[in-house]
């Protein structure tokens, strides 16, 4: 559990991790989603608070880690990887440099998000839609009827415990939809108890809180 | 008064009822009476828009009946925006306003025209701004009106203080004198307990079984004034009080979170003098004058007697007649408090906890809000804002590590160099690199830090708006549950864009509105006289009913023992609680629990969470804790709580507060956040992550400064060890003891994450799962 939970989509073993990013062993395939970065950067350049300036090294540092114990064959970021695409050019080249690290050797794809919709030339390839075996990677997930696996809602669970709630991102599965939590490190959170996962997860849908200890419970509504 | 009128500064200090404000007032009408100033002349600050508005009332009459050509009129937060502007471009000569509405104005590129003929500055209720953040900023406004106005001269009002001395320096221009005027205290009190048919209850805070004996008293006097520390229990005991009142009394409530549509009804059949009892908070509690006020009823332990002696100064607004109030605890533990308050009312003794250096949030916010202004020079800056007491003391590297956080961040990593806020346009001038920012710091000006609340509307278009909740207790809301809201209980129906949707629904019991309004905590002299009458044995002053509860505290367990630390342990719930008799107040005894809760984490006992009050804290874990010795051993414990402290959530909350008040982060404003997916993310992120990569930071040091003196009290934690050094008196009950009962229903728990929770978290999540048929895969 310490590594993460174990359940099956699309008739695949995955591993739901601590860190809120997707592992599917068979394929050797890590999957993290909203990294966000160069969030505080955009912050700033658009006349808003001067954030502490540390969360792009601070989630390259998790990746990193993530890819360190996983050793993916290939590696998906599930969009809005980056801020916008000015955060891009903007990025800190010493991240630029660790970035281009991190891809090299790996199947790496940047998978479009509504905040970054065009490729990014830091190594790896962009792309709108991946497949791999029987299941779809997109960033928002559409109204579909084979597996698919997506990001942007940012899920959040609450789980009461005695008399106070511990509010943790999650990740949220059905039969057909698996969507990740929010990645990067200054994101916040949809709760599910919100209209729109509602609307989109069927009835028998579960969270994963991500964090340690790792649960799986009926996602709240 | 009048032959002190030309002091740079001058502190009034009279009871409240004394006519002060008034007092204050009689230079400037002197000054204005033969009608040739221009402009502004006298500018009154008090801490409350109501008072505002009060004074406004009582200072026209005199003018307009002496036919005097002076324009008076106030600017709070109410004020619409055009005759904000207007204000500004030509003022009145009498302009009654608040501390934020100042810090506004000064942040105008036109304060220099409107403040320029100012003569006068008034500051009403100092004493009650003198031990917070408002009067911080307040102060620093003050400094720069008097860059702006150089012969502006200063007068305090204040009601009775224990260090008269400490309120002047705080004050005057540094290092300027201040004369400070003493007037008559007048005729003592009448005060004392109200005599009830029942006896309070073991626990709670309402003083709902009162309530019969509260009614006959409303009955036999013209107003009564009825007193809560807190909203929910303002709330809940009007909607108690209605239910009892069989004669349909004329009873109106007011508190902070109610909507101004309904707080100025009340406020206006107040003075019409058609209601016979108000239930008020601490939105009422200074000087107001309206109506005729003969009784006060404080609801609760007062916590510190200035609160008392400025809730009973409500009653009987005339000088020479004395002021009667009655006090109700609402436990038997606040009949030793309520007890301890009289005799310190009796014997003129006062709280003595005054906060003396300025913190740095607040400076950080004040050269913002200069900066919005037009560019300034640092050095003068400087000397401007060291001649503010508090800040008397600030040096200049501080100074300039604040301008260094407003203007970069204050990063180690340099990142913003693009992106400043301010820009140093020549050596030692700064200036907003972006004027549009202005609004944006405008936005978060103030130094008080509301819970994040959400409007409460009825269901239907234009809805009648009935006051706020807080977004915590909204979330916990499903249809049809139903809570209190001005007195009227109301069923939620849904969130609609930010709205709490309700509807009317009179027939049913109401869960309670968690607002936690200020909530004070009993002052160090207050704490002390309680300990004093728990040691003497001597409970003959006591009701029956309190003597008999302490004395079967006697037979049970025991009395805490001066330079000793009473420790009971005792199973309830399935859980093992311990609880410690601190006395060292309720911040102290937090960070008492801390300690040892993380004690128990590493020794693997399980602690689950506490709870403390100014007199003790409870713990409670999921095993039984033998000795509790070896996690209060003073060696070793700074360093200890230095490097875990930083990781718990009592720090972060402070790092939150200090954070809004500092601009790194925006206020959430009800209504303006995205009702999505949150773009915002929880200040704790930027906690741990300022705290993982620049640990040095001004923020951090301003989070730990506050906690330490504040949210930690560190100092009386320590105090408290070397006191009791190994004289602790652990005794095994087998259930609650008497004196720890009252704790259960305390609010403000706080959960620790440790081992214990993660079990808790497990068991939860498997007991959902196998209710809703899920297999865990």
């Amino acid at each position: 559990m310490q590594n993460g939970h174990i359940f099956t989509f699309a008739g695949q073993a995955m591993i739901a991790r601590p860190s809120g990013a997707l592992f599917w062993p068979a394929e050797e395939l890590l999957v993290v989603s909203d990294l966000h970065l160069g969030k505080s950067e955009r912050i700033s350049r658009r006349g808003g608070a001067l954030l502490p300036p540390y969360e792009v090294q601070d989630t390259l540092t998790r990746l990193e880690a993530d890819i360190a114990a996983t050793l993916p064959r290939a590696v998906i970021c599930l969009g809005d990887s980056f801020d916008d695409m000015v955060a891009v050019t903007a990025l800190d080249p010493d991240h630029a440099n660790w970035i281009a690290n991190l891809t090299a050797g790996r199947d790496w794809t940047w998978v479009t998000g509504n905040h970054d919709p065009a490729p990014t030339g830091l190594g790896g390839h962009a792309a709108d839609v991946v497949t791999c075996g029987p299941v779809t990677f997109r960033h928002i997930a559409i109204d579909g009827t084979s597996p698919e696996i997506s990001g942007h809602y940012h899920p959040k669970a609450r789980l009461r415990v005695r008399g106070h709630a511990v509010s943790r991102p999650c990740f949220l599965r059905d039969d057909m939809r698996l969507i990740l939590p929010a990645y990067g490190t200054y994101t916040g959170g949809m709760r599910t108890s919100d209209r729109a996962l509602g609307q989109l997860m069927a009835a028998n849908a579960r969270a994963i809180l991500a964090g340690l200890p790792m649960v799986e419970i009926p996602m709240p509504r | 008064m009048l032959a002190r009128a030309d002091a740079p500064s001058l502190l009034l200090i009279a009871p409240t009822g004394g006519g002060k404000t008034l007092a204050g007032f009689l230079p400037t009408l002197i000054e204005l009476a033969d009608g040739t100033h221009e402009g502004l002349h006298t500018l009154y600050v008090s801490p409350l828009k109501a008072l505002a508005n009060d004074i406004k009332r009582n200072l026209r009459t005199p003018i307009e009946e002496a036919g005097f050509p002076i324009r008076v009129e106030d600017r709070t937060g109410d004020t619409p925006q055009t005759q904000r502007k207007r204000q500004r471009a030509d003022p009145p000569h009498i302009l009654l306003t608040t501390p934020e509405s100042l810090a506004l104005m000064i942040s105008y590129p036109d304060a220099g025209r409107t403040f320029k003929g100012l003569k006068r500055i008034i500051v009403d209720e100092i004493h009650a701004l003198a031990d917070s953040k408002r009067g911080d900023q307040l102060m620093l406004c003050l400094s720069r009106l008097q860059t702006l106005a150089p012969g502006l001269r200063r007068i305090g009002l204040s009601a009775t203080v224990d260090d008269p001395a400490v309120i002047a320096h705080y004050l005057a221009r540094h290092p300027d004198p201040c004369p400070i005027l003493h007037a008559d205290p007048g005729p003592p009190p009448d005060i004392a307990i109200l005599p009830t048919t029942d006896a309070p209850p073991w626990a709670g805070a309402g003083g709902r079984y009162a309530i019969p004996d509260v009614l006959a008293e409303v009955r036999k006097h013209n107003t009564t004034l009825i007193f809560h520390n807190t909203r929910a229990q303002a709330e809940i005991f009007f909607h108690n009080l209605w239910l009892a009142n069989d004669d349909d009394l004329p009873i109106g409530i007011h508190h902070g979170a109610l909507s101004k549509e309904a707080r100025i009804r009340v406020e206006q059949a107040m003075v019409e003098g058609t209601l016979k009892a108000i239930v008020a908070t601490g939105s009422l509690d200074l000087g107001i004058d309206w109506g005729d006020v003969d009784l006060v009823i404080q609801i609760g332990a007062p916590k510190k007697v200035k609160n008392l002696v400025q809730r009973i100064g409500r009653a009987n607004h005339r000088y020479n007649s004395p002021s009667k109030a009655r006090l109700v605890p609402a436990n038997r533990f606040e009949v030793v408090e309520c007890i301890a308050a009289l005799d310190a009312v009796r014997d003129r003794t006062l709280d003595g906890d005054l906060r003396l250096d300025g913190p740095l949030d607040v400076l950080s916010q004040h050269i913002a809000c200069v900066a919005c202004a037009g560019d300034f020079s640092e050095d003068a800056l400087y000397t401007e804002v060291r001649s503010v007491g508090p800040y008397s003391t600030l040096t200049r590297a501080t100074f300039d590590d604040c301008v260094n956080f407003v203007a970069t961040g204050g990063y180690a990593l340099r990142a913003y160099d693009r992106y400043q806020r301010l820009k140093e346009r020549e050596p030692g001038v700064w200036g907003l690199r972006d004027p549009r920012a202005a609004r944006q710091i405008r936005m978060n000006l103030g130094t008080i830090i509301d819970t994040d609340t959400l409007k409460v509307r009825y269901r239907g278009r234009g809805g009648a708006p009935l006051g706020e909740i807080e977004e915590g207790f909204a979330a916990t809301l499903s249809k049809n549950d139903t809570f209190l809201m001005g007195g009227q209980v109301v069923r939620f129906e849904g969130l609609r864009e930010l709205i709490v949707e309700v509807s009317p629904n009179p027939n049913r019991e109401p869960r309670i509105a968690t607002f936690m309004g200020y909530k004070w905590s009993t002052s160090v002299h207050l704490a002390d006289r309680i300990q004093r009458i728990l040691h003497s044995g001597d409970f003959s002053a006591f009701p029956d009913h309190t003597r008999e509860w302490l004395d079967l505290q006697i037979a049970r367990s025991q009395m805490p023992q001066p330079g000793r630390l009473l420790v009971e342990t005792f199973p309830r719930d399935g859980r093992h609680h311990i609880c410690l008799y601190g006395f060292c107040g309720r911040n102290a005894n937090q960070t008492l629990a801390l300690l040892v809760t993380k004690g128990m984490e590493e020794a693997g006992l399980e602690p689950l969470g506490f709870v403390a009050t100014d007199y003790a804290v409870l713990i409670w874990g999921l095993k039984p804790v033998p000795d509790v010795a070896p996690f209060l051993h003073n060696d070793g414990v700074h360093a200890a709580l230095e490097s875990w402290l930083k990781g718990n959530a009592v720090m972060k909350r402070a790092f939150r507060n200090a954070a809004i008040i500092a601009g790194l982060i925006d206020r959430n404003f009800p209504g303006k956040r995205s009702s999505g997916r949150q773009a915002t993310f929880s200040s704790d992120i930027l906690y741990d992550t300022l705290h993982r990569y620049d640990p040095d930071h001004l923020m951090l040091r301003i989070t730990e400064e506050e906690a330490m003196r504040g949210h930690i009290d560190f100092g009386r934690v320590e105090l408290l060890l070397e006191t009791v050094g190994d004289r602790i008196d652990q005794i095994a009950l087998d259930r609650v003891s008497p004196l720890a009962a009252p704790l259960f229903l305390e609010m403000g728990k706080v959960p620790i994450k440790g081992r214990a929770e993660s079990r808790l978290i497990q068991e939860e999540a498997a007991r959902l799962m196998s209710d809703a048929g899920l297999s865990p895969d």
